[in-house]
C-alpha cells in the first residue's frame, strides 16, 4: 500500500463504498431484472441506506482524518451523515407511488439519489477543498438530472435547465473563491489555509475570496440574494426530489459551509477583513446581512404565494436564514444550534413534502392550496400530520421546531446578536400566518369533493409516521439529539490531525 | 399527580379528536365533560394539600431542553397562586363544557367531537400555562392556547368571518408572543435560568430599577408585549371583540377561565422581577388604565349582547393590569378569579338569549325576554350586579381592593399620578355599571321587539367598522360560499312566533352554580375594614415573594430583601369612604341606565344623535382595526406581492411558465425567449449580489 | 503580489486596443457598397441555404458524450501506466475498480439502448 493509505481507511469509508456499491448494484438490477420487478428497486435502495448506516458505526467517537488527510471521520461528519442517510432513505420511500404516476423510470432515478447522498457525505466529511468540490460537484449532478427526470413534463424541464445554468455558475464563483485561498496559502487543505492564513494577507484578495465563497455557498442554501432559483426549482421537480433538495442538499451545503468557514478560516469570522464603519469585520459580517435579508424576504414573499411547493420553497429559504444565525453566533453553541435546527428541519420539511406527494394522484397534480380542501375530512391523520408539521415549522412549542428556534435564537443573544435573535423572532412571528394558512384549506370539506379520495401507501405512511414521531419527539425529548449536536459541533472546532499512524 | 391535571383533558382531546366521528354525542360530550371534571377533582385535592401543608407541589418529569451546564426541566409546580388558577380553569371550565352539551347539540356528531376535542384540549394547554414552572413550559402552554383560540373562534370556519377572526386572534397574539420570546431569551442570557424561581431569586439579588432601564425593565416590558396579546390590551387587543364569532361557550371559556387570563397570570407569576422594574410596572399601569377606560366607552354603544361582553372583558382586564402595576398582586388575581364566575356566568347566559332567539344578537331586536327566559333573566341579572360592583356580591370586593389599593399604593416610578390613576377607574367603574344595565334593560325589559325577521343579521353587516382580517390573502376566494351559519343551525328548531323556552337543564344548571358563585366568591377576600380577614390575599402573598425554600437551596445567593409589598395601612376610615365612594357609582351607573334605556328611552337617541361625532367614534371602536389595517397589514401585503423579488417572480418567472402553456408552435418559441432571460436574471441577481457584497466592502 | 500581473493587465490592454484599432481604421479609410451577395454568410463559396439553427438527432448528443467520457477515461489510464512501478499492486486493484465502474455503466448505456441507432 503507498505511503498514506492504511487498510483501516476503507474500514471507515465503509459507507461511502456501501452507497457506491449500491448504487451500481440499482443501475445493474434496473437492467437484469424483468420490468414487472421493478418496485424492488426501491427496497433494495432502502436497504443499502440502512446498510450504509450500519457501516457508519464505527465511525461514532472518533476523530481522525484518512486518505491521505483528505476526509475526516469526526462527530461532524457522523451528524450529517446519519441525516443524509435519514433524508436519503425517507425520500426514496415515499417515491414510489410518485415515479408511477408520473411515469417516470425508477432505475436512474435510485441510482442518482444514491450518487447524490454519496456526494453529501464527502461535503460533510471533506477537510479539502478539493474533496468538498468533488462531493458538491457529485451531489449537484445527481440533482441537476434528478429535477428534469420527468421528462415529457415541460416544468420539469425547465426547472432542470434552470438549476443546471445557474448552479455552473455559481460553482464558478466557489471555484474561484477557492483558487485564491489555495494561491494564498498554497495549500487546499483546511488546517493548513486555517493555520498559515494572518490578517492582511493578499491585501484585498483574502477578502475577495471569502466573498466569492460565501456567494457560491449561498447559491446552494438559498440565501437571498442567491436564491432566485429555489422557487422555480423547487415547484418543477418532482415532489420527493424537492424534500431531498431542500433537506439533504441545503444540509450538505450548510456542512460545506461550516467547514470551510468555522474550521477554514476560524480567525477571521470577527475581523480580520478589514474595517467597517470603524469596526473591524470578518466573514460573520456578511452571514449577519444575509441571514437577516434571507429571513425577512422568505417569509414575505411566501405570505402570498398560492402553490404549496413554491410556498415551501420560500419557507425554506426562510429557514436557511434561521439556520444561518447560528452560524454568525459562532460559538460551539451557535454551531450546535445550527446543527439541531438542520435535523429537526430535516424531519417536519420532509413531513411536509410526504403529504403534498401523497397528494399527487390520477389527474391531480395536487401541489395547489386548493387541493389540501377536505384533507381532514377525508385523511384526518395525514391532516392532523400536517397540521404538526405546520406548527413545528412556524416554531410552536412543544414541537420540535420550535426547540431549533429556541437553541438558535438563545445562542444569538448569548453570543450578544440581540437584534438577530430580535428579528428571527419577528420573521417566526409572521411566518405563521402562511403556515396556518395551509392548515385552513386542510379543514375545509366540500361534501361534493369527498368522493376524490385516495389512498395512502404503505411506504408513504411510514415516511409520515417517522417524521411526525420525530417532529413531536424532538420537541419533548431533545435530550439526546442536543448532545449529539454538541458534541459533533465541538469535533468541528479543531480539523482532527493525522490519526492511526 | 400534577401531572394529571392537565393529562387528562389531553386524554379527551385524543379520544375525541380520533375516534370521536364514531362515537355518539352524548358519549364524546360526556367523556369532555367527565375528563373536565376529573381533572377538577385533582385540581382540588391538590389545592386542598396545597392549603393545609403550606407549600408548593414540584413535579418534575424529564429534563427537556439539556445545554451543557443548564438544564431545564420539563416541571410543573403548585403554589397558592397556581392554585387558585387551576381551580378556576377546571371549575369554571368544566362548567362551560357542561353548558357546551345542550348548546352544541344540533352540530353533527363529526362536529360535535370536534368541537370537545378542541374545548379539551383548550383546557389542557391552559392548565400546562398555569402549572408550568419555568418560562418554556409555559410557553407551550401559552402557544397552545393560542392555537386552540384559533381553532374555537374559527370553529365555523365556513363563516368567513368566523375563519377570519380566528386567523386574527392567531396572528395578532403571535406578534405579542414575540414580546415572551424574546423576554424569555433575554433572561435566559442573563440569568441563565427559566425557572419561575430562579428567576425571582436572581431577579431579588439585584437592586430594582428604580431610575435605569436595565436588563430586567428590558425583559419585563417585553413579557408585557405578550400579556398584552393573550389578555388583549392596547395595542392588541383588536383580536377579542372579533373573537365572538366563536360558539358563545367558547367566548366564556376565553374570557373567563383560559386565555385572556393568561397575561395577567403571567404578570402575577413574575411578581418579583416586575417589581424589580418600576418603570414597566408604570406602563402596566398605565395601560391597564386606559384599555379600560377606552373599551369601556365602546362598549356603551355597542349592539351585539357578545361584543358588549367582550369590550366589558377588555376593560376588566384592564383592572387587572391596573392592580398589577401597582404592585397589588393579589388583589388583580382576586379579581381575575371573581371575574371568572361573573363573566362566565354573563357569556352563558348571553348564549342563552341567543339560542332561545334563534341566533339573534342584536340588542335592538331584543327586550322583553324577562317573562319568557325567568332561569337566563334572574342569573343574568346576577351577574351584571356582580360585575357592576354592588356590594355584596363578589364583583364588589375585588373590584374595590383594587381601587383600593391605586389609591393607597407606593408602585407608580416616581409620578404620583395614583388619585389620576383611582379617578379612571372610578369612572370606568362608573361605565360597567351603565354598559352593563344598559344591556340588562335592552335585552330582557320593555317591550319585545323580536318580531323582526329570524334570520339573523349579523352586526357585521350594519356596523360599518366591520372587522379588518389581517392579510387578507387570496386565502378564501376559493373557499365555498357561507352556506350555513349558527343562527340557521339555531332557526332549524323554529320556535319564532311560538313560545321562547328557557336553557334546557344541561345549560341552566351551569347558569345557576356560576350566579351562585357570582354572589358568595368574593367572601373570601372581605377586607379588614370591614371586618373581613382578607384570606385570599394572606393566601396568596407567599407567591410574590421570593421562596424561601429556594432562596436557602442556593446557596451565597444573596438576598436583598424586597421592599414588602405595601402592608394594607389601618386606615380604616379611608377605605370606608372609598368603599361607599364606588358603591355609590354602581349605583350611579345603574340609575343612568335605568333612566336612559328603560324609563326614557327617546332620551337616549336624543344623547346619541347630538354626540353623533363620538357616538360613531365609539361605534367604529375608534377605527383602530382600520388604522392598523391601513398601517400595519396593507403594506406588508404589498411588500409581498409587489415587492421586487415577487415582482421579478410573477413578471418574468410566471411569465415564462405561463407561456409554455399557450401552444405548443408559440409556445416553444416563447418559452425559449422567456426561459434565455429568466436565466440571465437569475445570474444577474447572483452576479449582483457578489457585487453588492463587493461594493459595500469597497464603499464601507 | 498583484504587481507580478501588471505586465499580463499591459498585454490585455495592448491586445483589446490593437483589435479595435484595426476594425475602427478599416472602416473609416475603406468604401462601403454593400449589395444582399456580399452580405451573405460566408460558406465556402456555397451559397447558404436554410436556418442556422436545424434540429440533429439526439442521438449525436448521446453518442458524442459517451464517446467523451470513455475517451476521457482513457486518457486517465495513461499517467497511471506511466507510475504503476511505484502504485505496484494497489495501483492495479485500484485501476481495476475504475474499469468495473465503468464497465457497470457501459453495461447499463448498452442495455438501455444508447449505443443501438434505431429504437
Amino acid at each position: 500500500m503507498p505511503p498514506g493509505f492504511s487498510s483501516s481507511d476503507f474500514y471507515y469509508l465503509m459507507p461511502e463504498l456501501v452507497i457506491t456499491a449500491g448504487a451500481l448494484l440499482v443501475l445493474a438490477l434496473d437492467v437484469l431484472l424483468p420490468r414487472a420487478w421493478e418496485r424492488v428497486l426501491s427496497w433494495v435502495t432502502v436497504a443499502v441506506i440502512l446498510g450504509a448506516g450500519l457501516a457508519l458505526v464505527p465511525s461514532a467517537g472518533q476523530n481522525l482524518t484518512i486518505a491521505r488527510d483528505l476526509v475526516a471521520i469526526d462527530g461532524f461528519a457522523t451528524f450529517f451523515k446519519v441525516l443524509f442517510l435519514v433524508a436519503a432513505a425517507l425520500t426514496v420511500l415515499m417515491s414510489p407511488r410518485y415515479l408511477t404516476l408520473e411515469n417516470v423510470h425508477p432505475g436512474e432515478y435510485y441510482f442518482l439519489v444514491l450518487c447524490a447522498t454519496l456526494g453529501m457525505m464527502f461535503m460533510a466529511g471533506g477537510v479539502d477543498l478539493i474533496t468538498l468540490f468533488i462531493g458538491l460537484e457529485t451531489m449537484a449532478v445527481s440533482f441537476y438530472v434528478l429535477t428534469g427526470i420527468i421528462r415529457p413534463n415541460k416544468r420539469s424541464n425547465e426547472a432542470a435547465i434552470k438549476y443546471f445554468v445557474l448552479g455552473a455558475f455559481s460553482l464558478g464563483l466557489l471555484l474561484y473563491g477557492m483558487s485564491i485561498l489555495y494561491g494564498l496559502t498554497g495549500s487546499t487543505h483546511l488546517r493548513v489555509i486555517a493555520t498559515s492564513l494572518v490578517a492582511g494577507d493578499g491585501g484585498l484578495l483574502l477578502p475577495f475570496a471569502v466573498m466569492l465563497l460565501v456567494a457560491g455557498i449561498g447559491f446552494k442554501i438559498a440565501a437571498v440574494p442567491f436564491h432566485m432559483w429555489a422557487p422555480d426549482v423547487y415547484e418543477g421537480a418532482p415532489t420527493p426530489i424537492t424534500a431531498f433538495l431542500s433537506v439533504g442538499s441545503k444540509a450538505a451545503s450548510f456542512a460545506m459551509l461550516l467547514r470551510i468557514f468555522v474550521a477554514g478560516l476560524p480567525a477571521f469570522r470577527a475581523d480580520g477583513l478589514g474595517t467597517a464603519w470603524g469596526q473591524p469585520f470578518g466573514w460573520g459580517a456578511f452571514f449577519y446581512v444575509l441571514a437577516v435579508v434571507t429571513m425577512t424576504v422568505g417569509n414575505l414573499a411566501a405570505l402570498t404565494q398560492g402553490n404549496i411547493k413554491r410556498l415551501l420553497a420560500y419557507s425554506s429559504i426562510a429557514h436557511a436564514g434561521y439556520i444561518l444565525i447560528g452560524i454568525v453566533a459562532g460559538s460551539t453553541r451557535g454551531v450546535s444550534a445550527a446543527l439541531v435546527y438542520l435535523m429537526i428541519y430535516a424531519f417536519m420539511q420532509l413531513g411536509a413534502f410526504a403529504v403534498v406527494v401523497m397528494l399527487r394522484r390520477k389527474d391531480i397534480i395536487g401541489d395547489e392550496l386548493k387541493d389540501l380542501t377536505g384533507l381532514y375530512a377525508t385523511h384526518p391523520g395525514a391532516a392532523i400530520a400536517m397540521l404538526v408539521f405546520m406548527l413545528s415549522l412556524g416554531g410552536i412549542p412543544p414541537t420540535a421546531g420550535f426547540m431549533g428556534k429556541f437553541w438558535v435564537f438563545g445562542a444569538a443573544i448569548d453570543a450578544g446578536y440581540v437584534w438577530l435573535a430580535v428579528i428571527g423572532v419577528l420573521n417566526s412571528a409572521v411566518s405563521l400566518y402562511y403556515y396556518i394558512r395551509i392548515v385552513v384549506f386542510m379543514w375545509i370539506s366540500e361534501e361534493e369533493e369527498k368522493s376524490a379520495a385516495f389512498g395512502i401507501s404503505p411506504a408513504v405512511a411510514t415516511v409520515l409516521a417517522v417524521t411526525l414521531a420525530m417532529t413531536v419527539l424532538l420537541g419533548i425529548y431533545p435530550r439526546l439529539l442536543f448532545d449529539f449536536a454538541q458534541a459533533s459541533a465541538a469535533s468541528l472546532g479543531s480539523v482532527p490531525s493525522l490519526g492511526l499512524r | 399527580m400534577l401531572v394529571l391535571i392537565p393529562l387528562l383533558p389531553f386524554a379527551g382531546f385524543v379520544i375525541n379528536a380520533f375516534v370521536g366521528r364514531r362515537l355518539s354525542k352524548t358519549v364524546s360530550g360526556g367523556l369532555a365533560c367527565l375528563v373536565m371534571v376529573a381533572a377538577f377533582l385533582v385540581a382540588a385535592i391538590t389545592g386542598w394539600t396545597v392549603i393545609s401543608g403550606g407549600h408548593a407541589i414540584e413535579q418534575t418529569l424529564f429534563t427537556w431542553l439539556p445545554s451543557g451546564d443548564l438544564q431545564i426541566p420539563f416541571a410543573l409546580r403548585v403554589d397558592p397562586l397556581a392554585t387558585v388558577m387551576i381551580l378556576v380553569v377546571t371549575g369554571i371550565g368544566a362548567l362551560i363544557h357542561v353548558y357546551s352539551i345542550g348548546y352544541m347539540h344540533e352540530e353533527t356528531d363529526g362536529e360535535y367531537a370536534r368541537y370537545f376535542s378542541y374545548l379539551n384540549l383548550f383546557a389542557s394547554f391552559m392548565l400546562v400555562l398555569v402549572l408550568g414552572a419555568n418560562f418554556p413550559v409555559m410557553f407551550i402552554g401559552w402557544e397552545g392556547v393560542g392555537l386552540c383560540s384559533y381553532l374555537l373562534i374559527g370553529f365555523w370556519f365556513r363563516k368567513k368571518p368566523a375563519a377570519d377572526a380566528g386567523k386574527k386572534a392567531f396572528v395578532v397574539n403571535r406578534i405579542g408572543d414575540f414580546g415572551f420570546i424574546l423576554g424569555m431569551l433575554l433572561l435566559f442570557a442573563s440569568f441563565h435560568t427559566l425557572d419561575f424561581q430562579g428567576v425571582a431569586l436572581a431577579a431579588a439579588a439585584r437592586a430594582p430599577e428604580t431610575a435605569t432601564f436595565g436588563l430586567m425593565t428590558a425583559a419585563t416590558l417585553l413579557l408585557f408585549l405578550g400579556a398584552t396579546g393573550k389578555s388583549a390590551q392596547i395595542p392588541l387587543y383588536v383580536w377579542l371583540p372579533d373573537a365572538m364569532e366563536g360558539p358563545t361557550p367558547v367566548s366564556a371559556l376565553i374570557h373567563a377561565a383560559t386565555m385572556v387570563t393568561a397575561g395577567v397570570y403571567m404578570i402575577a407569576r413574575n411578581a418579583v422581577l416586575f417589581s424589580h422594574a418600576p418603570t414597566t410596572l408604570a406602563v402596566v399601569a398605565g395601560i391597564g388604565v386606559a384599555t379600560a377606560l377606552m373599551a369601556g366607552t365602546i362598549g356603551l354603544v355597542q349592539n351585539d349582547i357578545k361584543r358588549v361582553l367582550a369590550y366589558s372583558t377588555v376593560s376588566q382586564l384592564g383592572y387587572m393590569f391596573l392592580a398589577m402595576g401597582m404592585g397589588a398582586y393579589a388583589a388583580g388575581i382576586f379579581h381575575l378569579y371573581t371575574h371568572a364566575f361573573f363573566k362566565a356566568l354573563l357569556f352563558l347566559g348571553s348564549g342563552a338569549v341567543i339560542h332561545a332567539l334563534a341566533g339573534e344578537q342584536d340588542l335592538r331586536n331584543m327586550g322583553g325576554l324577562k317573562k319568557a327566559l325567568p332561569v337566563t333573566y334572574w342569573t343574568f341579572l346576577t351577574g351584571a350586579i356582580a360585575i357592576a360592583g354592588v356590594p355584596p356580591l363578589s364583583g364588589f370586593f375585588s373590584k374595590d381592593e383594587i381601587l383600593f389599593r391605586t389609591f393607597t399604593g407606593t408602585a407608580v416610578n416616581g409620578w404620583n399620578g395614583r388619585p389620576l390613576l383611582w379617578l379612571i377607574g372610578i369612572v370606568t367603574s362608573l361605565l360597567t355599571a351603565t354598559y352593563m344595565f344598559r344591556l340588562v334593560f335592552m335585552a330582557f325589559h320593555g317591550e319585545r321587539r323580536h318580531d323582526a325577521p329570524a334570520a339573523p343579521v349579523r352586526p357585521e353587516e350594519e356596523e360599518p367598522g366591520a372587522p379588518v382580517p389581517p392579510l387578507p390573502g387570496p386565502v378564501y376566494s376559493d373557499l365555498p360560499a357561507v352556506d350555513r351559519t349558527h343562527g340557521a343551525t339555531h332557526a332549524s328548531h323554529a320556535h319564532e312566533g311560538a313560545h321562547l323556552h328557557d336553557a334546557p337543564p344541561s345549560m341552566a344548571i351551569p347558569l345557576i352554580v356560576l350566579a351562585i358563585g357570582s354572589i358568595v366568591a368574593g367572601f373570601i377576600g372581605v377586607p379588614h375594614a370591614i371586618w373581613g380577614s382578607n384570606r385570599i390575599e394572606t393566601f396568596l402573598d407567599p407567591s410574590f415573594e421570593v421562596s424561601r425554600e429556594a432562596a436557602a437551596t442556593e446557596p451565597g445567593a444573596p438576598l436583598v430583601d424586597v421592599p414588602p409589598a405595601a402592608e394594607p395601612h389601618e386606615d380604616t376610615g379611608r377605605e370606608l369612604t372609598l368603599m361607599a365612594v364606588s358603591t355609590g357609582i354602581a349605583f350611579a351607573g345603574i340609575g343612568i341606565a335605568m333612566y336612559f334605556w328603560l324609563r326614557n328611552r327617546a332620551a337616549s337617541d336624543r344623547m346619541a344623535r347630538r354626540f353623533a361625532a363620538l357616538h360613531r367614534l365609539l361605534l367604529n371602536k375608534y377605527y383602530v382595526d382600520e388604522i392598523y389595517d391601513a398601517a400595519v397589514v396593507q403594506p406588508i401585503r404589498l411588500l409581498s406581492t409587489s415587492g421586487l423579488w415577487k415582482g421579478v417572480d410573477v413578471g418574468i418567472i410566471d411569465g415564462a411558465v405561463n407561456g409554455v402553456g399557450l401552444s405548443v408552435g408559440a409556445g416553444s418559441r416563447g418559452l425559449r425567449r422567456a426561459q434565455t432571460g429568466s436565466v440571465r436574471t437569475y445570474a444577474a441577481s447572483l452576479f449582483l449580489g457578489v457585487v453588492l457584497i463587493l461594493g459595500w466592502y469597497l464603499w464601507r | 503580489m498583484l504587481t507580478s500581473y501588471v505586465p499580463i493587465f499591459i498585454f490585455i490592454v495592448i491586445a483589446a486596443a490593437f483589435a479595435a484599432f484595426t476594425i475602427v481604421f478599416a472602416r473609416l479609410v475603406s468604401a462601403q457598397k454593400p449589395n444582399a451577395i456580399k452580405l451573405e454568410p460566408y460558406e465556402c463559396g456555397i451559397e447558404a441555404a436554410g436556418d442556422a439553427r436545424d434540429r440533429y438527432s439526439i442521438r449525436y448528443y448521446l453518442i458524442a458524450m459517451l464517446f467523451v467520457i470513455f475517451d476521457v477515461e482513457t486518457v486517465f489510464m495513461f499517467p497511471w501506466a506511466v507510475s504503476l512501478g511505484k502504485l505496484a499492486v494497489f495501483g492495479l486493484i485500484e485501476m481495476l475498480l475504475f474499469l468495473f465502474i465503468l464497465v457497470v455503466g457501459y453495461f447499463y448505456a448498452w442495455r438501455k439502448g444508447a449505443l443501438e441507432w434505431q429504437l
